[in-house]
C-alpha cells in the first residue's frame, strides 16, 4: 500500500490536470503516466517502451498468470479477433474487435460493458483499437464510420461517415488523439480509390481537415504522376497511427501502395506521397517534408510500418531521429525536424527488386522485378519483409526490434490494358528461406542479434522495458527476451496466437504485462510472498 | 539445443497471406491461363460472373450492347476515352444498385455534357448495367483475375537447366515422378508448384496432417542426453518444444527447456527448393516451367 501512495502521489505531482472523471486529459498523452496506456503506441514515440521495471530480466522468470478473460460477440458471423492494443485509463481497460468495443477492469477482465456497431457489410480484417479524448472514445467501423463513445457507458454519442463504403474502402486504424484533433485514417486499395488523412473535432465529429495522400491539380508531387487523374486514383492509404513530435509539432505517418497495384503502365513516376514517410501539422494537415522510401512502388509494399521516434546520437551529436523497417525490405533513418536522408540498409538478404539507392539513399527500383505476365520472382513477398505487427525501440540497449521475412513471391501481371485498375495482378507465394526477430542497431542498421524462429512466424509485435526486456511472440507462446543478446528468459503457452502488441502498466504498485490472444486478454505479473 | 537446418514452416506464408492487407482471399481461382482481352470480346470469367451475381444471360447480351453503343467513347472496357470518362471508377456506377442511378444517365443522355440521348430499350439499359456491374466487381476482386500465357521460355534451355544448373534431376526425373506432369497441371498451376510444392496457391496444409504430397514432411530426429533417439514426422516444432510421429505411428513430444536439452535434428526434404529461390533467374523459372509443360 506505500507503493500506491507513493506512486499516486507522484503521480499527481507530475500530472495534475491528467484526471478528468475517468477520463484522459490530452496532455497525459505527452508523458504516459505509469499506470496507464492511453494511445495505440503507449505513447506519442511510437518506440513502445515502457520505463518500468519492477519485471525485469531477474525475476521474469517467476512471472505467473493474474487473470485471463474471453470475449463474445453476438453479431452474426463475427469470431472475436482481437487485434487492438488495449488502451489504459484510470483502470479500465478499452480494447476492440471489427465492429465491437469493450470496457473492462483492469484487474479482473471484468466486462464493465460492451458496444456492439450494427452488422454491415465492410471488411472485419481487423481493428487496432481506439483513440481516448478526455471522457470520449473514438473508434472506426468496418463501414467507414468514426464513431465516438462514453467511455463510462459505453453508450454511442455520434457517428459520422469518413469515407464511402462502396468504394471498397476498409476502416480499421486506431485513431490517435493529438490536441483537440482526432486523426483518422483509412484502408483498402481494391478500386483504386483515394487515399487520405483526415482530422475530427472531438466533441462533434466534424471534418477539422483532410490531406490527400496523393497531390491534386497544381500541389507540389503531381509532377510524379502523369496526370491529376492518375494522382486521384493513386491511392496511398493510412491504416496505422502515426507518431507525433510535441515539440516539433509535427505528426508522422507512413503511407500505403500506389493503384493500380502491380500495374504502372497509367502511373509512370515517383507516385508521390505514396510508400512515404511524412510530416504534417497536426493542426492544418499541410504537409511540412516527406521521404519517399519506395518510389514508383509495383509490389503491394505500403510504408504504413510504424515511424518510431529516436532521441539519439549520431557522430557525437544528439538529433531528433525518426526509423522505419519498411514492408520493402529497408530499414531507414531519418532527420524528423525535415525529414533529411540519414540512413537506408536492408534487412533481410534476400532482397532482390533494387538497382541500388540514389544521392538520398532512395531505393532504384529494378524494372526487370516489376510483375509480369509470365511472372518474376521477388523478394519480399508482397506482404513485405516485415507487416503491420509493433516493432520497438529500447533506448536503453539502442535497438530496433522488428519481426522479419525472408519470403518470395511471383508477381503476375494480369491486366495488360493502357488504363489497368484495381490490383491488375496477382502474386503466389514462392516461399521463404526463413523468419526472424532481428535487433538492429538504429546507428549503422547493422543487425546487432537475430533470433531464427525454428518454425517460421508470422510478424508480430513488439514490447520493450526498462526492466531489460523485451516482449514478443511465436506461434501460442508470449516469450520475454533479454533485450541486449536475444537471450531466451521466460515463457508462456497461450490459447492461441498473441494477436496484437502486449502492453505493460502498474496497478496497485504492481507491475503488469497483458496481451490479446484470439478472443482473450492475459494478464501477468511477478507474485512476490509477502509483498 | 540445436537445428540441423532452420526451416520455414507455412505458418509464415500464411501469416505472409494475413498479413498483405486485405488480402485475406487466397490470390486466384481459376489456375487457369487464358489469353484475356480486356474489353466486351474477352474470354468468360466464369469466377468473376459467379462472384458478382450477375445474369450470364444479361450480361452476354449487356457486352454486344456496350461495345455497339458506348464503347466508341467509353473504350471497349468501359475504362474511358477522350472525352467521355472511365465507368468502372466511375462513383455513380459503384454507387448504384441494379440500375437505380444509371439507367436514367443511358435512358437520357447528358446532352450538357456531351452525352447524347440513344434511344436504346430498356431491355438493353438493363443488361448494360448487368455488364458494368461485372466490371466494376472484377476491377475490385482479384480472385477472379485471369492470367495471361505463362508460357514464354525456351523448353530446350529449360531441360538442360533441370538437368544441369537447376540440379533438379539430382531428386526428379521426367520419365518418373514427373511423367505426364505437363497433362496433370495448367501452366500457371505447375509454374507455382515446382517452385515451392509445400505452398500452392497461398494456402496452408498442416504439418504431418497428410494432406502434402507425399514424400514432403519434415523428418526429426531428437536425440536426448541419454543418448536415446527418436526419428519421425515432424509434427511440431518451436522455441520450447517438438513432437514427431514416429514410423509406428506414435506419438512423442519433447521438452526444450532444461539444462541439457535434446539435441534436434530437422530435415526438411523440400529444403532444395527454398535454396534453390535465390538462384533462379526469372528466365529459368520460364524455361523449366515450358520443358516441364511438354511432359505429357
Amino acid at each position: 500500500m506505500n507503493m500506491r501512495r507513493h506512486l499516486f502521489s507522484v503521480f499527481l505531482f507530475v500530472l495534475p490536470v491528467a484526471l478528468i472523471g475517468q477520463g484522459l486529459d490530452p496532455a497525459a498523452l505527452r508523458k504516459q503516466p505509469p499506470d496507464s496506456w492511453p494511445t495505440y503506441n503507449g505513447d506519442y514515440s511510437g518506440r513502445r517502451f515502457s520505463e518500468l521495471k519492477q519485471i525485469n530480466s531477474s525475476n521474469v522468470h517467476q512471472m505467473s498468470l493474474a487473470w485471463a478473460a474471453r470475449y463474445t460477440a453476438d453479431n452474426p458471423g463475427s469470431r472475436v479477433q482481437i487485434k487492438s492494443t488495449p488502451l489504459l485509463v484510470n483502470g479500465i481497460l478499452y480494447f476492440t474487435s471489427p465492429n465491437n468495443v469493450w470496457a473492462v477492469d483492469v484487474r479482473t477482465g471484468h466486462e464493465l460493458w460492451h458496444y456492439e456497431y450494427p452488422p454491415n457489410t465492410g471488411s472485419t480484417i481487423g481493428n487496432r483499437g481506439v483513440g481516448m479524448y478526455e471522457n470520449w472514445l473514438y473508434f472506426e467501423t468496418p463501414d467507414s464510420h468514426l464513431v465516438s463513445l462514453d467511455a463510462k457507458t459505453g453508450k454511442e454519442r455520434w457517428k459520422v461517415e469518413i469515407a464511402d463504403p462502396k468504394l471498397d474502402y476498409t476502416s480499421t486504424v486506431a485513431p490517435v488523439i493529438v490536441g483537440n484533433h482526432v486523426i483518422v485514417g483509412i484502408g483498402g486499395d481494391h478500386l483504386d480509390n483515394p487515399g487520405f488523412l483526415q482530422s475530427r473535432d472531438p466533441e462533434t465529429g466534424a471534418l477539422q481537415w483532410k490531406w490527400w495522400t496523393t497531390p491534386r491539380k497544381g500541389e507540389p508531387g503531381i509532377e510524379t504522376w502523369p496526370d491529376e487523374y492518375a494522382a486521384a486514383h493513386g491511392t496511398g492509404q493510412t491504416w496505422i497511427p502515426g507518431t507525433y513530435d510535441p515539440e516539433l509539432n509535427l505528426y508522422y505517418l507512413g503511407t500505403g501502395n500506389p493503384n493500380p497495384v502491380m500495374a504502372d503502365k497509367s502511373r509512370k513516376g515517383d507516385n508521390l506521397f505514396t510508400c512515404s514517410i511524412v510530416a504534417l501539422n497536426p493542426d492544418t494537415g499541410k504537409l511540412v517534408w516527406y521521404y519517399q522510401v519506395s518510389p514508383h512502388d509495383v509490389h503491394d509494399w505500403d510504408a504504413v510500418e510504424t515511424p518510431i521516434l529516436i532521441d539519439g546520437v549520431i557522430d557525437g551529436k544528439p538529433r531528433k531521429l525518426l526509423a522505419q523497417a519498411s514492408r520493402n525490405g529497408l530499414f531507414f533513418l531519418l532527420d524528423r525536424t525535415n525529414g533529411k536522408h540519414i540512413l537506408t540498409k536492408p534487412f533481410i538478404d534476400t532482397l532482390n527488386w533494387t538497382k541500388g539507392f540514389n544521392a538520398t539513399g532512395q531505393p532504384i527500383p529494378d524494372p526487370k522485378k516489376f510483375p509480369s505476365t509470365d511472372g518474376v520472382l521477388v523478394s519480399p513477398a508482397s506482404g513485405g519483409a516485415t507487416n503491420w505487427p509493433a516493432p520497438s525501440f529500447d533506448p536503453n540497449t539502442g535497438l530496433f526490434y522488428v519481426g522479419a521475412h525472408e519470403s518470395y513471391s511471383m508477381f503476375y501481371l494480369t491486366d495488360t490494358d493502357d488504363r489497368p485498375q484495381g490490383w491488375a495482378g496477382v502474386d503466389r507465394s514462392a516461399g521463404g528461406t526463413g523468419s526472424a526477430l532481428l535487433a538492429i542497431d538504429y546507428k549503422t542498421g547493422n543487425i546487432a542479434w537475430r533470433h531464427d524462429w525454428p518454425s517460421g512466424n508470422a510478424v508480430v509485435s513488439m514490447l520493450s522495458t526498462a526492466g531489460n526486456l523485451l516482449f514478443t511472440s511465436n506461434g501460442n507462446n508470449l516469450i520475454a527476451f533479454n533485450p541486449a543478446n536475444g537471450k531466451i528468459l521466460w515463457h508462456a503457452g497461450l490459447t492461441g496466437s498473441p494477436s496484437a502488441g502486449p502492453i505493460t502498466y502498474m496497478v496497485d504498485g504492481k507491475q503488469y504485462v497483458l496481451v490479446c490472444a484470439g478472443d482473450t486478454l492475459f494478464s501477468f505479473t511477478v507474485n512476490e510472498p509477502g509483498k | 539445443m540445436y537445428y540441423s537446418k532452420l526451416i520455414f514452416l507455412q505458418a509464415a506464408l500464411l501469416a505472409t497471406a494475413a498479413m498483405c492487407f486485405g488480402r485475406q482471399e487466397p490470390a486466384n481461382t481459376a489456375g487457369q491461363s487464358a489469353t484475356k482481352q480486356a474489353g466486351a470480346e474477352e474470354v468468360t470469367n466464369t469466377a468473376a460472373l459467379e462472384g458478382s451475381k450477375q445474369d450470364p444471360a444479361a450480361v452476354e447480351r449487356g457486352a454486344k450492347a456496350f461495345a455497339s453503343n458506348c464503347a466508341g467513347c467509353h473504350g471497349p472496357a468501359a475504362r474511358g476515352g477522350p472525352g467521355a470518362p472511365d465507368l468502372v471508377r466511375s462513383l455513380l456506377v459503384l454507387d448504384d444498385e441494379k440500375g437505380i442511378l444509371i439507367a436514367p444517365v443511358i435512358r437520357n443522355g447528358r446532352p450538357d455534357q456531351g452525352m447524347p440521348k440513344l434511344g436504346l430499350t430498356e431491355q438493353q439499359i438493363s443488361d448494360i448495367v448487368a455488364w458494368l456491374h461485372l466490371q466494376t466487381y472484377t476491377a475490385g476482386h482479384r480472385t477472379t483475375y485471369m492470367f495471361q500465357d505463362i508460357v514464354t521460355g525456351d523448353a530446350k534451355k529449360g531441360e538442360a537447366y533441370f538437368n544441369g544448373a537447376g540440379k533438379c534431376s539430382t531428386c526428379h526425373s521426367a520419365t518418373g515422378d514427373l511423367a505426364g506432369i505437363g497433362k496433370k497441371y495448367e501452366p500457371l498451376s505447375l509454374q507455382s508448384r515446382w517452385l515451392q510444392p509445400r505452398e500452392v496457391r497461398g494456402r496452408r496444409t498442416r504439418r504431418g496432417s497428410g494432406k502434402e504430397s507425399s514424400g514432403a514432411v519434415p523428418t526429426v530426429t531428437v536425440t536426448l542426453a541419454s543418448g536415446q533417439s527418436f526419428s519421425g514426422k515432424l509434427d511440431h516444432i518451436d522455441d520450447f518444444v517438438v513432437s514427431l510421429r514416429d514410423a509406428q505411428g506414435d506419438f512423442h513430444s519433447f521438452s526444450l527447456d532444461g539444462a541439457n536439452p535434446p539435441r534436434v535434428q530437422v530435415r526438411d526434404p523440400l529444403q532444395a527448393h527454398m535454396d534453390m529461390l535465390g538462384k533462379y533467374t526469372d528466365a529459368d523459372i520460364h524455361n523449366v516451367t515450358a520443358y516441364l509443360v511438354t511432359l505429357k
